[in-house]
């Protein structure tokens, strides 16, 4: 199961829970079950979220994928100057 | 100068030239030099009309009644718009430069529709046969004001009784949800650990509240757009931008175009530094076109500059930090309020995200507030948020090393991120270069040198991201074997002469045979815009699958021809050779062998690379400077200035290098002397670089650059962005300076003459003025 964890403001969006473990196997997958255990979170998801996969950071990423042991951490996106 | 560590890149399987990581010359530099290049204002049309903009002299105020037809009925003018131009757009967010920008907003902040926002707001644009008659015309727009409160200050818009600009704007990210409208957009926050824990077992604890002035890019050309829209509803633009997809896509929006029917060209850039992500005259310069059906050409002035385009927030930064009495980090904690200008979207965010990132710290709560004021709207400046919160920061740490009789650097280094490191912001940083800074600053000889009275050294250290997203280039093998690489991210710091090194190593060809352009909207995919330290990071990476293209159909031209089997021929310093026993029958062919006869062996050769680029490296610096006050007038003197950082790896030093000394100066000038100055009145004052106080190349020595390099693991090169990360440090490396100058510990920006001169003479220093 990968252990997923939202940072920031995301976890408002989920009742205050901010860690999940998921048995994805790619960001798609686990933008959905997100969006299933709390529905209020999937425009948030498809709005634009950095994510995290064991240390390297990817954008509108959804076919990257997870490994069972991943690390994931969800983030608002980052772009910059 | 360059230091390398870990493994750097090599060409993939095109038989390094060695080009890469050479100082080789600009492609764009004779064109640069000679007055060739043609920048935003350098086009013009057939026809063309000047295009001029009314703005509101008022800080605040609901627009009753806007009368153009006085200007309409003047001889020479060809077309006026106003809000009425532009249909409402709908509440939706689309990335921006550092941040999601809401449509609803843009069309507002592009032209004001129920009311002025801030001095400066676009109100009605008029598009004339000459420049005396846009001018007239405007002077006989009517506008009926019914001026209001206005506020301008952080701090104060965030009082339950501001003037409150935006009657629908209640706070995100509090609950319960606010009942009542308020300035303040957003709260955003991390926590990592346990803060009240953490600060139970600190033995020194510093805290203490800064203040930053809202900055500008400061880049040299104004905006500057020409547009034309044909009467078959199909338009073109050139405009001055770090973004020209991302322009057609703003542009097509609020016009209501088809994006295929609107194609872009992104000029020449006279610097854009994350102010020319967004739009301001480009949608006018198109909607005034398509009423007077002839091309429209607009200019802003370097007031509108100022008063009308994006500078970056200014803040009120609280940082509390605790530590052991041997310097171990052990908690922190900060709060942010970020100016967002009139609209929604500071770069509060990655503030959050930035302002302990370079340390190892277990305990952390971040706390930001994105506030809007009666100012201009934001845009992203590089960096984005970061060089504010890390000011703070490193002011801090500068003070905590003093209390604890520490070195500063070797406090940083005991608490640097270093890979396997659990980032404020929640990931694990990978390979990453921060102690490498701090080790390459201490071997200088620059941190032994001794000062004299009046003169202090400082150090701080400083972190971005980087990106990387969507990226297309094409490279076309020519008749004669020459290369032509079009990329799409407009050219600001060097991507032609890094991505043209790229180009010769993969395809094993010389430097001076490979062409780069800047394409159009029309000639390449999407592409995401320059910026985040991108273009480099993610068009070698592009250029990387459009070469393996090439190089695979060579071979197989070439199994082809020597009648083998795909197996038997590789691509190797620029030839397909055959392999083993073919070696004696078929003599290896170089690219212009095969480009000489394409039409015979299959067609024209070429590759292309589409790509969203991930794996973006985070850059650290770590900067030092030396500085002298001058105690009788308060004017700080920048002596030394040395910058190491982190670049993965350099494609072209030389731009590299630049890149750091352009940052540095950038936050020599945020530090000491740049700030948007507002009467009460709520009116820029200084809208204007006499009295908005750059730096210039007599007020800097030259900056000394050392080139780190920690390969990226995820690039094939091993390249990190680098253009952002050099303008973090400066603030707080030369407050720390500063301290150590005065004995003054400066916590407002910038520490410009009278400031310094208020504080020496609360201090009790003699002073002549």
């Amino acid at each position: 199961m990968a252990r997923v964890m939202l940072v920031g403001n995301l976890a408002q969006l989920t009742g205050g829970v901010a860690e999940f473990n998921l048995s994805a196997t790619s960001v798609k997958q686990i933008f959905a079950q997100l969006a299933e255990l709390h529905p209020g979170i999937e425009r948030h998801l498809q709005e634009g979220v950095a994510v995290a996969i064991d240390g390297t950071i990817y954008q509108d990423a959804l076919l990257e994928p997870i490994r069972p042991d991943s690390e994931v951490y969800i983030l608002p996106a980052i772009a910059g100057g | 100068m360059t230091m390398a560590t870990g493994t750097n890149g090599t060409a993939t399987n095109g038989g390094s030239h060695g080009v890469v990581g050479t100082r080789t010359i600009r492609p764009d530099g004779v064109d640069k030099v000679t007055g060739r290049a043609r920048f935003g204002a350098d086009y013009n049309l057939a026809g063309q009309l000047v295009g001029r903009v009314l703005r509101s002299p008022h800080p605040h105020a609901r627009i009753v009644s806007i009368d153009t037809s006085r200007a309409e009925a003047l001889p020479g003018v060809k077309a006026v718009i106003t809000r009425d131009d532009f249909g409402d757009q709908p509440s939706e967010f689309i990335p921006a430069g550092e941040m999601m920008m809401n449509y609803k907003d843009v069309v507002r902040n592009v032209m004001a529709r129920e009311k002025a926002l801030y001095e400066g707001h676009a109100v009605a644009a008029v598009a004339a046969t000459s420049v005396a008659i846009a001018k007239q015309a405007l002077k006989l727009i009517e506008v009926k004001y019914e001026v209001l409160p206005h506020v301008i200050d952080v701090v104060e818009a965030m009082r339950p009784d501001a003037p409150l600009l935006h009657d629908d704007l209640f706070t995100v990210g509090v609950e319960p949800k606010p009942e009542k409208p308020s300035n303040v957009a957003k709260k955003v926050e991390i926590v990592q650990g346990d803060i009240e824990a953490g600060f139970a077992k600190a033995d020194v604890i510093i805290e203490r509240e800064f203040k930053t002035a809202p900055v500008h890019q400061g880049y040299i050309e104004p905006h500057a757009a020409l547009g034309t829209v044909s009467e078959d509803g199909t338009a073109e633009l050139w405009t001055t931008t770090q973004g020209h997809y991302i322009v057609r896509a703003h542009c097509a929006r609020l016009l209501g175009l088809d994006m295929g029917k609107l194609r872009v060209t992104a000029t020449e850039i006279g610097g854009g530094f994350g102010g020319k992500t967004v739009v301001y005259l480009e949608p006018l310069a198109l909607a005034l076109s398509r009423k007077a059906k002839r091309p429209v050409k607009m200019v802003m002035s370097r007031e509108e500059v100022f008063k009308a385009s994006g500078p970056t927030s200014g803040a009120t930064v609280r940082v509390k930090l605790g530590s052991t009495k041997s310097g171990h980090f052990v908690a922190a904690y900060a709060e942010l309020k970020y100016q967002a200008g009139a609209f929604q979207g500071s770069p509060v965010q990655p503030g959050v995200f930035c302002a302990f990132a370079p340390y190892d710290i277990e305990n952390v709560k971040v706390t930001g507030y994105d506030v809007v004021s009666n100012r201009p709207k934001v845009a992203a400046y590089r960096a984005p948020g970061a060089p504010i919160s890390e000011f703070a920061v490193e002011s801090v740490v500068d003070e905590l090393a003093k209390k604890l009789r520490l070195d500063p650097i070797d406090l940083r280094m005991q608490n640097a991120a270093r890979e396997g490191v659990k980032a404020a912001y929640g990931p694990k940083f990978g390979p990453v270069g921060l102690e490498e800074t701090l080790n390459a600053i201490k071997k200088t000889e620059h941190w032994s040198t001794p000062l004299q009275e009046w003169q202090g050294r400082g150090v701080a250290s400083g972190f971005w991201f980087n990106i990387g997203g969507e990226t297309s280039v094409s490279l076309t093998v020519n008749e004669d074997g020459t290369i032509s690489l079009m990329a799409g991210t407009p050219d600001i710091g060097g991507l032609r002469a890094s991505l043209t090194a790229v180009v010769a190593d993969e395809l094993g060809v010389p430097y001076d045979k490979v062409r780069p352009i800047i394409g159009d909207t029309g000639s390449l995919g999407f592409n995401f815009l320059t910026g985040g330290s991108r273009s480099a990071f993610s068009g070698s990476m592009a250029i990387v699958e459009a070469a393996k293209q090439i190089k695979a159909d060579l071979c197989a031209r070439a199994a082809k021809l020597w009648e083998c089997k795909p197996e038997q021929v590789e691509f190797s310093g620029g030839y397909v050779k055959p392999l083993g026993a073919l070696g004696d029958k078929a003599k290896p062919m170089s690219i212009a062998d095969f480009a000489k006869a394409s039409g015979k062996t299959g067609g024209p050769i070429g590759g292309v690379g589409r790509i969203n680029a991930q794996g973006a490296g985070p850059s650290f610096g770590t900067h030092l400077v030396d500085l002298e006050v001058d105690p009788e007038t308060g004017r700080v003197t920048i002596l030394r200035y040395t910058v190491a950082q982190d670049a993965g790896k350099a494609l072209h030093p030389s731009y590299v290098e630049g890149q750091y000394q352009g940052g540095a100066v950038q936050g020599i000038g945020w530090a000491l002397n740049e700030e948007y100055i507002y009467g009460a009145d709520g009116k820029l004052q200084n809208a204007g670089f006499l009295d908005y106080r750059m730096p210039v190349a007599s007020d800097v020595p030259m900056i000394d650059a050392i080139v780190v390099e920690v390969a990226n693991p995820k690039h094939p090169y091993g390249v990190r962005g680098v253009g952002e990360t050099p303008i973090i440090p400066p603030l707080g490396a030369i407050a720390n300076a500063m301290e150590q100058a005065t004995g003054i510990r400066f916590t407002e920006l910038p520490m410009s003459p009278p400031r310094v001169l208020k504080a020496l003479k609360e201090k009790g220093v003699p002073t002549k003025v």
